[in-house]
Order: structure tokens, then C-alpha cells, then sequence
């Protein structure tokens, strides 16, 4: 079974969870940007949570499949034909997947069952589009293969929420927060998402950040979700293809469940950052 | 000695320690619970860790009192890289360093390196141990391209590019080993804490 890339769309990669634990050799965590979207779609198609998925910026894709199969569409609110999304679809040989251009969210994912089965790179099938690992971006033409369906069933439907129109992403403090004049001005500032934003960092535009320290800092590691703040002053969320160490102060660390979110931000939308609650998970 | 402990999320702990890789030693040796991941950088440790099993009090307690251990290993853990060194920026070097183009290769093959830890881009080791004389800015306009292998050095470190990228490192030579191969197990030649030496060979 085999799937053909009739239009690539925007941009389109092969996801899974990526490579944790590699990051003393410099390879990033990569893996699938919306986590949530990304797992609900290989349980609507019976797929282990961490099957390999197809991550669809903006939509756009159109695909074929070789033989009859079921697919799944997540994540970013876009038309998807046949069908629609959060709920499996039926592919007979031939048939086309078309995804229309996302409403609503940045980022689809689309699920197969049995999975995409492409060779894994160092434990993980993901694009890491700055370390250069895994399967290149997907091309109109190429050919994906997929793996044996297992035993479990297709689910229904899954009914989700749609995405907040007033985004806003939990931080708690980081390592550098004392490089910065008035750290607490990243949570009374809206801030809007640039079009320079990628995989590898969230870019946001706003008021500068004003540094107290001007030294440099000698590269430290940084997590997914750190906000790093480079000499213009304007934030970068760190995302799942970042680099695994950093030379710019990290001001604040984004809660890992609030990734996902960051994960859906448009290019020109708002968002804004909220203390974290001191311990645990805010109800 | 004396660690400081800094936020880093609900997962990870960033400490700043004078001896980053004897202090990694140390922090390996207690396998403590909860502990996943180690990164290593300039100055720093992050210890990520499994907010359902510890948390960075409780870590943080351990993590203070942790004296750094010798982390260096003899023998078996030194490998040896040729290089062909025919850089490109073997004059300028030479130039700012105010020593002739013989000299830097010299001093460059004679270091003992330590590899302190991995960043940029996956298996690009920073060498620490470089000749303070070979200690030169990088290149102004970075170039576009550098290819796999170009043993180059920037500021207190020397490096090999495990694979093509663009980069401002400048440039002494080729190292006739790959230092990064997905296919191999481990695929990094200079993870953290490997001793280092170039050899001088001809092409």
C-alpha cells in the first residue's frame, strides 16, 4: 500500500514523536508540532499513538491511495473531501484525498492506518527540517509508503473544541530572566506572530525587550517551548525543530501543554503569555 | 565548588558549574530517579527530568551537593582524526594570529581536544583544548556552504562539520573520517567527554 503525493500543498513532513533523548549529540526532539491533533488522528484510524503521520501546514494536500484504506484529518480546521474531519475516511484505490486551504489553525495532520513506513532515522520517521534528518519535505509525485493496519478499530468521531480566538500560552520562569530590565513586560504585551515562523522557532513582533546584561552568553541547552530573546528584543518560541542549544537569554519556558497550541498560531494573529501557576496543572 | 541551579520549566533544571563535564560525570554516577536526559553546553548542565517521578526541589536538593568527579577517560576514549589541511582560511588565520601558515597547522595538530559538548546542528561537537595563539574571530560574511568534514575553529573551540551547512567557522582543513553517520550506532565519532587529536596527513 502506498500513498501518492498528488499536491504537496503548503508544506507537508512526516511526523512521529520524534527523537528525545539525543540532544547531547545536537539532534532536536523534532516530531509532531500539535501533539494532541497528531495522536487523535492515529486513533481515529485504529494506529499506535505514535504512528508515523503527515503534518500539512496551511492544507492544500491532495493524495492518492493505491488500495482501500483509511485516513484521518486533525488538527487546523480545514475542508477535506471526502468526508470531513476528526473522523476516519474511507479510501477505495484511486480515490483522492483533497485537503482545502486551513481556516482556521496552521497545522493538519492526516493519518493512515497502518502508518506512514518510511526507513526511521535514529529511532524516529519525523522531518527535522533543521538538522536535516528523516524524510525530505514531501514533493508532488513521491510515493509514501505505509505499513501493516494492526488489530485495533477505527473510532467514530472525536468532537473537538474549536481553537481560542484569543490565544494564550502559560510560561514559567527561565534561566535568564534576570538579563531583562522589566521580564514581567512578556505577560502585559500582545504580540503578533510573524511570517518568518517555522517548525524551528515561533518568531513574535511587538515592543523590544530591554536587556540589563549585554554579555554574551556562552551556548546553553534549551527545551522545547523556551522563549529566547536575541539582541532586537523580540521573543522566540522555541518549537520542535530547535536547535538543542542556544546563545540568546531564555526569559521564560512555555508549559509543554500549551505547545500544541503555539503549534496552531497563524502568521499575523495575536497571542499573549500568562504566568503558570506555581505548581501543577491550572484547573 | 559551587553549582546555581536555574529555572528551566517543569521538566528541566539548568546549573551552571566551573567543570561541566566532571560535574556530568558525577550527576551519571548517582543515576538519580527520574533523571532522562543530560545536556552538557559551555557552562551549563540542563538535567531534564520526569515531572511524574521527581520534581526540580527535590532535584534540586541532590543536584547541589554534587562535586564534580575527574571525567576524563584514558586510553580507549581518544580517537584520532587525519585532517588534510588544506583550508581555506589557513592565511588569514595565520595573519590574525600573527604566526606562519606552518605554525597553525602545528599548533593545531599538536592540541589534545576534549569534546565539551554538541550543538548547531546534529554531531557538531565544540573541541575545547584549542592553542589560546589559534584563538581568531569568525569570518564577518558567513559562508552560504561548508562541506561535510571541514575541520575549522572559531574562538576557544575547534570543530569538524559532521554535515554540510552554512557556517562562519574558519577553515584549516578535511578530516578523512566522517564524524557523523546516521547509520552507524553511536552515529556521533566526538560525543561529549571524548579526548581529541588531529594527525597531520597528505591527500
Amino acid at each position: 500500500m502506498k500513498l501518492e503525493i498528488v499536491r504537496p500543498g503548503f508544506s507537508t513532513t512526516v511526523q512521529d514523536h520524534g527523537r528525545p533523548g539525543y540532544a547531547a549529540l545536537g539532534v532536536s526532539r523534532s516530531g509532531a508540532a500539535d501533539r494532541g491533533s497528531f495522536e487523535l488522528a492515529n486513533r481515529l484510524v485504529g494506529n499506535p499513538a505514535g504512528a508515523a503521520a503527515l503534518e500539512v501546514t496551511l492544507g492544500g494536500l491532495v493524495l492518492r491511495a493505491s488500495s482501500v484504506t483509511t485516513v484521518a484529518v486533525t488538527g487546523a480546521s480545514c475542508p477535506v473531501s471526502p468526508g470531513g474531519m476528526n473522523a476516519p475516511v474511507t479510501l477505495w484505490p484511486g480515490d483522492e484525498l483533497v485537503l482545502g486551504t486551513a481556516t482556521s489553525g496552521l497545522r493538519c495532520y492526516v493519518a493512515v492506518r497502518g502508518g506512514i513506513d518510511v526507513p526511521p532515522v535514529l529511532g524516529s520517521r519525523a522531518t527535522d527540517t533543521l538538522g536535516q534528518l528523516g524524510p525530505p519535505p514531501l514533493a508532488a509525485g513521491m510515493l509514501v509508503p505505509v505499513g501493516t493496519p494492526g488489530a485495533f478499530p477505527v473510532v467514530d468521531l472525536a468532537p473537538r473544541a474549536a481553537l481560542p480566538e484569543a490565544p494564550v500560552l502559560r510560561v514559567t520562569p527561565g534561566p535568564r530572566r534576570d538579563w531583562f530590565a522589566a521580564p514581567d513586560e512578556l505577560l502585559s504585551t500582545v504580540y503578533t506572530v510573524s511570517p518568518d515562523s517555522n517548525r524551528v522557532g515561533i518568531r513574535l513582533t511587538g515592543p523590544a525587550l530591554e536587556r540589563v546584561r549585554h554579555d554574551e552568553l556562552p551556548s546553553e541547552a534549551c527545551v522545547p517551548g523556551s522563549v529566547q530573546v536575541p539582541p532586537s528584543g523580540r521573543p522566540i518560541l522555541f518549537h520542535a525543530d530547535a536547535p538543542t542549544t542556544g546563545g540568546y537569554p531564555v526569559l521564560a519556558v512555555v508549559e509543554e501543554a500549551d505547545l500544541d497550541l503555539a503549534a496552531q498560531l497563524r502568521p499575523g494573529q495575536t497571542v499573549r503569555f500568562a504566568a503558570a501557576r506555581e505548581s501543577g496543572r491550572p484547573a | 565548588m559551587t553549582v546555581r541551579l536555574l529555572p528551566c520549566g517543569r521538566r528541566a533544571v539548568l546549573v551552571e558549574a566551573e567543570d561541566v563535564l566532571g560535574y556530568q560525570a558525577a550527576v551519571t554516577a548517582l543515576d538519580l530517579a527520574g533523571v532522562e536526559e543530560l545536556v552538557p553546553a559551555a557552562r551549563t548542565l540542563l538535567v531534564r527530568f520526569d515531572p511524574a517521578v521527581t520534581d526540580a526541589d527535590r532535584l534540586g536538593a541532590v543536584l547541589r551537593e554534587v562535586s564534580p568527579v575527574d571525567s576524563t577517560v584514558t586510553g580507549a576514549g581518544e580517537v584520532v582524526v587525519p585532517v588534510v589541511y588544506d583550508g581555506e582560511d589557513l592565511a588569514d588565520v595565520a595573519a590574525e594570529a600573527g604566526v606562519s601558515v606552518a605554525s597553525v597547522i602545528s599548533r593545531h595538530s599538536a592540541g589534545s581536544y576534549v569534546s565539551a559538548f554538541c550543538g548547531f546542528a546534529p554531531g557538531f561537537a565544540y573541541l575545547s583544548g584549542l592553542d589560546p595563539a589559534l584563538h581568531v574571530s569568525r569570518r564577518s560574511t558567513p559562508r552560504t556552504r561548508i562541506p561535510a568534514g571541514s575541520v575549522a575553529i572559531a574562538g576557544e573551540y575547534s570543530a569538524v562539520y559532521p554535515s554540510a551547512s552554512p557556517g562562519g567557522w574558519r577553515l584549516l582543513g578535511r578530516a578523512e573520517v566522517p564524524v557523523w553517520d546516521v547509520e552507524r550506532d553511536p552515529p556521533n565519532l566526538l560525543p561529549p567527554g571524548t579526548r581529541v587529536r588531529f594527525e597531520a596527513v597528505t591527500a
